[in-house]
């Protein structure tokens, strides 16, 4: 009886700083509290609904589509996947996968040589050469399209994948670059100075010091990019008009105007184009969330 | 022989971005500029100067003034969902009490903003379709079917269904940015107002706004910036329909290029479009004090 009251008043004490808020919280939990989780489910169920649906109605064939919205379906149409994937969406997501690797390679090995340079040096060209780049922040791809599709049917670019990769290239650079860069700026002096002592080259120091050692940024980069090329629309909309060379999100508008009222493949295409970056999401998380805070642009 | 080579690295390393740059990013700048006092077709090389003709138009062009007030409205919108409400969202997902299940939140609101948005745009046109769309099936499931229209095909409604699937996509994508600078804010400043007794609703008023005063604002810009450029979503959902009562600016400058091929307007319009956003960009890139060494 003693001993319990001990512990009673022992783990009382341990807790009393702040075991007056605990009981308010959980007061307060009960009323404004509940109604906030509410809400916040709520939100998650208006965000999750849409993509279940999409999900759900993929297996679905026109008819239940049409009639019943809301059921699961009936006959689960798997086969509307080897449909999609075969009618159209093989071919896209290839293209795609094509052009967002290619991108990532170029953007990352250009954007982190010019961070290697721009990081390293002070002087009154860097620094023109850093405003340079910092500036291409501010053109959007809305007002190069006109002109970009000039120069890309001028160089015979157009309709073939480089008229991507090359605008995604320049117009991922600067970000890219100033991510880099900041990292690099953090790469301690004392490593470069050994190295040099050892004999080691300008490009065995961007080589063997600064790119090992900025692994993380380069992730972050590579996600922000994979990103950016997967889903990017205007570009790819404009300036492949083949079918057979269309990316992912291009490409679901001819899917879509091919298939009419198939819209469980139509679906089921969609499903298919989300797979790889609710991957990247899952598997990057880290990387992209920094990515996208540090960067602080829109896709 | 060793100053040599240190010159020779900087300007190889240097010089792709700089290409890169120069060619896909400021020769169109300044062609766009140029583009805008030439009459010409996408077809033909050969261009006619016209002058201020394609300025001059855009002050008496219907369609600009509508685009514009789209362009606003969805500016205004999104500031107030992307911005004002996902702050509040993200501190509430921040606060102590919701921390069993906000990593799991944080997430879901987060799936939207990784899909693609032609896939959002083709799953909205699912939701806001007359015949079997979600939403109308919805307000019929409430007995509201009063309220059930054409969303997408009713002129009232259309810019408004489109500036409601941006919200559903980019909330997760703001509400991530708060969180990364709520978590900046240190621990001590909450702690010692627990004693002092403020309230939750105090507290994110004298703490959690002025400390993230600057994300909110880099915030705004970013929402403003991207609501001035909007292509996709209209493009997709409705091509600035019916008529043009949902038009914003990029969708009118790439209909009136490529569509109605009078691609020296189309620059007039897009010099426009630069104008607006460089502000923004430009005391984005300052505030940011992007390129700082620290």
């Amino acid at each position: 009886m003693t001993l319990v009251n001990v512990d009673k008043s022992v783990s009382a004490v341990k807790e009393s700083p702040f075991s007056k808020f605990k009981s308010r919280w959980k007061a307060k939990l009960t009323v404004s509290g509940g109604l906030i989780y509410l809400g916040l489910l709520l939100f998650a169920f208006i965000i999750l609904y849409p993509l279940y649906w999409m999900f759900i109605s993929s297996f679905k064939s026109y008819d239940e589509i049409y009639n019943n919205v809301w059921s699961l379906p009936q006959v689960w149409h798997f086969e509307n996947y080897t449909t999609a994937w075969s009618k159209g969406i093989s071919s896209y997501f290839v293209n795609s996968l094509f052009v967002t690797i290619s991108t990532i390679i170029l953007v990352v090995l250009i954007g982190s040589m010019a961070a290697f340079v721009l990081s390293r040096y002070r002087t009154k060209w860097i620094d023109i050469a850093l405003i340079f780049m910092i500036g291409g922040l501010m053109m959007n791809p809305q007002v190069a399209l006109i002109p970009l599709f000039e120069i890309l049917s001028w160089a015979n670019l157009i309709n073939t994948h480089w008229a991507l990769i090359l605008s995604y290239v320049a117009f991922r650079l600067p970000l890219t670059i100033i991510l880099i860069r900041a990292f690099f700026l953090s790469v301690p002096k004392e490593l470069e100075e050994s190295a040099i002592i050892d004999g080691c080259s300008e490009i065995g120091i961007y080589l063997r010091i600064y790119l090992p050692l900025s692994i993380p940024i380069l992730i972050t980069a590579v996600v922000l990019t994979a990103y950016f090329a997967w889903n990017e629309f205007m570009f790819a909309t404009v300036f492949i008009d083949s079918t057979d060379l269309k990316t992912i999100p291009s490409g679901l508008m001819s899917f879509k105007d091919a298939l009419r009222t198939d819209w469980g493949v139509l679906l089921a295409g969609m499903v298919i184009a989300t797979i790889p970056m609710i991957i990247l999401l899952i598997v990057l998380q880290k990387y992209l969330v920094r990515g996208l805070s540090e960067g602080s642009v829109k896709g | 022989m060793i100053l040599k080579r240190i010159k020779i690295i900087p300007v190889l390393f240097l010089l792709p971005s700089l290409l890169f740059l120069g060619v896909f990013v400021y020769i169109p700048l300044i062609q766009n500029f140029y583009n805008s006092f030439f009459d010409f077709s996408v077809f033909s090389q050969s261009k006619e100067f016209v002058g201020f003709k394609h300025f001059i138009e855009l002050f008496n062009d219907k369609v600009i003034v509508i685009a514009l007030i789209n362009n606003i409205k969805y500016a205004v919108i999104s500031v107030i969902f992307q911005v004002f409400f996902a702050l509040v969202l993200a501190s509430i997902l921040e606060d102590r009490l919701f921390r069993k299940f906000a990593p799991a939140l944080r997430v879901i609101y987060f799936i939207p903003v990784m899909v693609s948005i032609s896939v959002i745009a083709l799953l909205f046109s699912f939701i806001y379709n007359p015949q079997m769309g979600l939403l109308n099936s919805f307000l019929e499931l409430i007995h509201l079917e009063e309220l059930a229209k054409p969303w997408l095909g009713n002129a009232e409604t259309a810019i408004y269904s489109v500036i409601a699937m941006s919200q559903w996509q980019s909330i997760g994508f703001i509400t991530m940015l708060f969180i990364v600078a709520i978590q900046k804010i240190p621990k001590e400043l909450y702690e010692a107002a627990e004693i002092d007794g403020a309230g939750k609703v105090r507290n994110f008023f004298s703490i959690t706004v002025p400390q993230v005063k600057e994300t909110m604002f880099v915030n705004v810009l970013i929402t403003v910036t991207g609501s001035i450029l909007v292509f996709n979503e209209p493009y997709i959902l409705t091509n600035g329909g019916p008529g043009v009562s949902s038009m914003t600016l990029s969708v009118h400058m790439y209909q009136l290029g490529f569509f109605k091929d009078n691609m020296g307007y189309a620059s007039a319009v897009a010099t426009l479009i630069f104008m607006l956003s460089a502000i923004f960009a430009i005391t984005q890139i300052r505030i940011s004090g992007t390129g700082k060494d620290d």
